[in-house]
């Protein structure tokens, strides 16, 4: 394998979509020799469900057979698998490493550590840092610093906008061809829609999904939270609904004039999942994705006005849970992405108002979806892995699968083991996690990202054989 | 009691003690030596991020006529313009002990974070737009001695609610003490889902004959400017209190500073049905019982300071 770019990760070239030169970056590796032996195999794109012994050679897999059926070679690590799942790794096409000029809440190593031990095997990066990834030599030297330091393959989408904003449009061929995976002005949605429509016009020459962030400048105001009888009570500005509804029915209009290809970040409200499917029925070329704290909490949740739980788009009601939970289940959803979000504790150590948004994500994700939409019985499992493991493959850039010869991205997770967020720190440098102090079910044990181990939790260097 | 947060970590046995107590206090207030000796030797500190009069006077006065040594610490002219986090503040200022801090700050929640933060007692003198409990206090103290009883009081509170800590702290109040209440302004400023603090929403007087009681809201003329209703003008021709509107048996109630002309008409500020320097004088002597709860009243009773690591924010 190359040191500085992953070979084994394939790229197939998304339909349609012109010049996909994007890149996944990590730091140079040792090649895995693996046996996980009696492991309860499941991808749901293989259909693949089952005990099986799964042997890793020089980072591939080499042979899935019955298990306890294989032996096992001199040269490798056994794991034993019984009670045990593995998984396709998981990937993210939504988080901030906070790099360049952020680096006190998170930066490339720890942000990628943070992920290898959320079962994560490639991740990309949002370019609102400072200076914004906006031009090619940012991004080129962001990617080399990733070949030196990332723990698991990670890729950054450039802006849309010059410094995010608005206004002119950035060097997005440039950017494409020295391999950004996509773009956005995550944070902040692009405002003026001419600019938006030139966008979706440069696609056909630049290549690379627009990812959006969705939200009305001016209906959302100086909210800081979900406009409702919550937010009503404690007297915090709230965020309307429609502010996220409004701005995606116009950005799935205009990619359907213009025949782009859109994603849209972090959907929060019901009214979104709405227009979506609408927009889907009719022909738009639109994916989307949701996170798991949408996914599993309300803005009840934010009645304490704990700032880790101020994030944008806000938690909001019980009925726009519901129906992300039901947009995941009838496909309207893609899949599920963290928005990770690092803060430094004494910027979250401020009233409610005043604390930036966002929450940590990458290390909780899995055990959170599992613990509150597969335990309770409202998603199967299957699903849920679908969903985390499906982000990149949206974007032309990686599917992880477990058949021989794919290039080794596993999970191995404990389904019945219970931990509590944050009892033993997080991998990330914050530790603004809105699960924080909840005891969760379901825990990553060993990640296996673009054929090397990126993580291993303790207890597995004691197994081994 | 530990701290005064908030109404909502109120009952109506609590609020009726701290009221008892308070016209007990009242007779203090009447002397020509306006002091006892209840809380001697006490620290009391005002930390106040947003200007007010009124309130930190009212605050300091009370401690005063209990005997307490008050320390004001404003916000403009201290290390908070020179950057200073709210938490280095409070930090800064439990390292000099006091017994209690007053606090008053432009945001939601936080006196429950400072109260994280100091072993002293926290009194909640305005957080943001969510409450200020002990204008719902004095304000139902006003209504006891001019009514007798709230309950089954019919109560209208009108004017800009979504930006009024006061109307919050309030409805929470006078529900508990068995009122109904009714609030009613421009449809721009009455918040989504108020109805679930149990309360009416109109959004014009025509009903206003129904109250017992008027509470009307001071109107910021910072909400011209965010365009919430067309003009001063327009609002004060749907909305004002004045003399065709108000009975002559209903009870005018404002937090102050009034806008003349705007919220109420000058005939009706002078009215003998306005009550508004009664609540300023129940101010004091609410505060005092405040203070008397949180520092002396029930002091065996009270827990041991909470770990050293609050929530985080």
């Amino acid at each position: 394998m190359s040191a500085a770019y992953g070979s084994h990760i394939k790229t197939p070239a998304a339909a349609g979509e012109a010049g996909n030169s994007a890149r996944l970056v990590r730091a140079p590796a040792r090649a895995a020799d693996l046996l996980l032996r009696g492991v309860h195999v499941l991808d749901p794109r293989t259909g693949l469900d089952g005990a099986r012994d799964v042997l890793v050679r020089d980072g591939e897999i080499a042979q899935i057979a019955a298990a306890g059926s294989i032996r096992s070679p001199t040269d490798v690590e056994v794991v034993d698998g019984d009670g045990r799942h593995l998984f396709p790794a998981f990937v993210d096409p939504h988080v901030h490493l906070r790099t360049p000029g952020q680096e006190h809440k998170e930066d490339l190593e720890t942000g990628t550590r943070s992920a290898a031990a959320g079962g994560y095997c490639a991740i990309v990066g949002m370019p609102n840092t400072s200076p914004t990834i906006d031009s090619a030599p940012i991004l080129g030297a962001l990617l080399d610093a990733a070949a030196r330091e990332a723990r698991v393959p990670v890729g950054f989408m450039a802006a849309i906008t010059r410094g995010l904003h608005g206004s002119e449009l950035t060097e997005m061929a440039e950017l494409r061809a020295l391999g950004a995976a996509g773009f956005t002005d995550d944070g902040r949605p692009v405002v003026d829609a001419g600019v938006f429509r030139r966008a979706l016009q440069y696609q056909r020459l630049a290549g690379g999904v627009l990812a959006l962030h969705e939200e009305d400048p001016s209906l959302s105001g100086r909210g800081a939270m979900h406009e409702g009888a919550i937010s009503t009570e404690l007297g915090v500005a709230g965020i309307p609904s429609v502010s996220e509804s409004v701005m995606i029915a116009r950005d799935c209009a205009l990619a359907e004039w213009e025949d782009a290809r859109i994603h849209i970040q972090h959907l929060s409200a019901r009214e979104s999942v709405d227009v979506i499917r609408t927009a889907k029925a009719r022909g738009v070329q639109v994916t989307c994705e949701a996170s798991p704290h949408h996914l599993t909490m309300t803005d009840e949740d934010v009645r304490g006005l704990d700032t880790r739980r101020k994030m944008n788009p806000p938690l909001r009601g019980e009925p726009d849970r519901q129906a992300l939970i039901e947009g995941l289940r009838d496909g309207t959803i893609d899949c599920i992405a963290t928005d990770h979000a690092p803060h430094a504790r004494d910027e979250k150590e401020v009233p409610f108002e005043q604390a930036p948004m966002g929450t940590t994500g990458l290390e909780t994700a899995f055990a959170a979806c599992h613990t509150d939409l597969v335990v309770p019985g409202h998603l199967p499992l299957a699903l849920v892995v679908e969903k985390l493991t499906s982000g990149l493959g949206l974007i032309g850039l990686l599917v992880p699968t477990i058949a021989t010869g794919e290039p080794a991205n596993l999970v191995l997770v404990d389904l019945a083991a219970e931990w509590v967020v944050g009892e033993s720190g997080y991998e990330s440098r914050s530790e603004n996690c809105c699960f924080a102090g909840r005891t969760l079910q379901g825990r990553v044990l060993l990640t296996v990202a673009d054929g090397a181990v990126a993580y291993r939790e303790r207890s597995i260097m004691l197994s081994a054989a | 009691m530990r701290h005064l947060l908030s109404i909502a970590d109120l009952t109506r046995d609590d609020i009726e003690r701290i009221l008892d107590r308070a016209a007990a206090f009242a007779e203090v207030s009447d002397r020509d030596i306006k002091k006892v000796p209840a809380l001697r030797g006490r620290t009391v500190l005002n930390l106040f991020y947003e200007a007010s009069t009124r309130t930190r006077s009212s605050f300091e006065l009370a401690a005063k006529r209990l005997s307490a040594d008050v320390v004001n610490f404003a916000a403009s002219g201290s290390s908070v313009e020179k950057g200073e986090s709210l938490k280095d503040t409070v930090l800064t200022l439990t390292a000099h002990s006091p017994d209690a801090i007053v606090i008053r700050s432009p945001y939601a929640g936080a006196a429950n974070l400072v109260a994280g933060w100091t072993t002293a007692a926290i009194v909640n003198a305005g957080d943001g737009k969510h409450e200020h409990p002990t204008q719902a206090l004095l304000d139902v103290y006003t209504l006891r001695q001019k009514l007798g009883s709230l309950q089954g009081r019919n109560i209208w509170i009108v004017g800009d609610v979504a930006h009024s800590r006061v109307a919050r702290s309030n409805i929470l109040a006078f529900r508990m003490m068995g009122a109904d209440v009714t609030v009613c302004g421009p449809p721009t400023l009455i918040p989504r889902g108020i109805e679930a603090f149990g309360c009416e929403v109109r959004y014009d007087l025509g009903d206003l004959r129904d109250a017992d009681v008027v509470y009307a809201l001071r109107m910021q003329n910072e909400r011209m400017d965010e365009a919430f209703v067309p003009s001063l003008r327009e609002y004060a021709a749907n909305y004002q209190i004045n003399g065709r509107r108000l009975g002559p048996r209903q009870v005018l109630m404002h937090p102050g500073p009034v806008n003349r002309g705007v919220e109420l008409s000058g005939e009706v500020v002078d009215s003998p049905q306005a009550v508004i320097t009664m609540q300023v004088k129940a101010g004091v002597v609410v505060r005092m019982a405040v203070l008397y709860e949180v520092l002396a009243g029930a002091r065996d009773a009270r827990p041991a300071p909470r770990p050293a690591e609050p929530q985080l924010a």
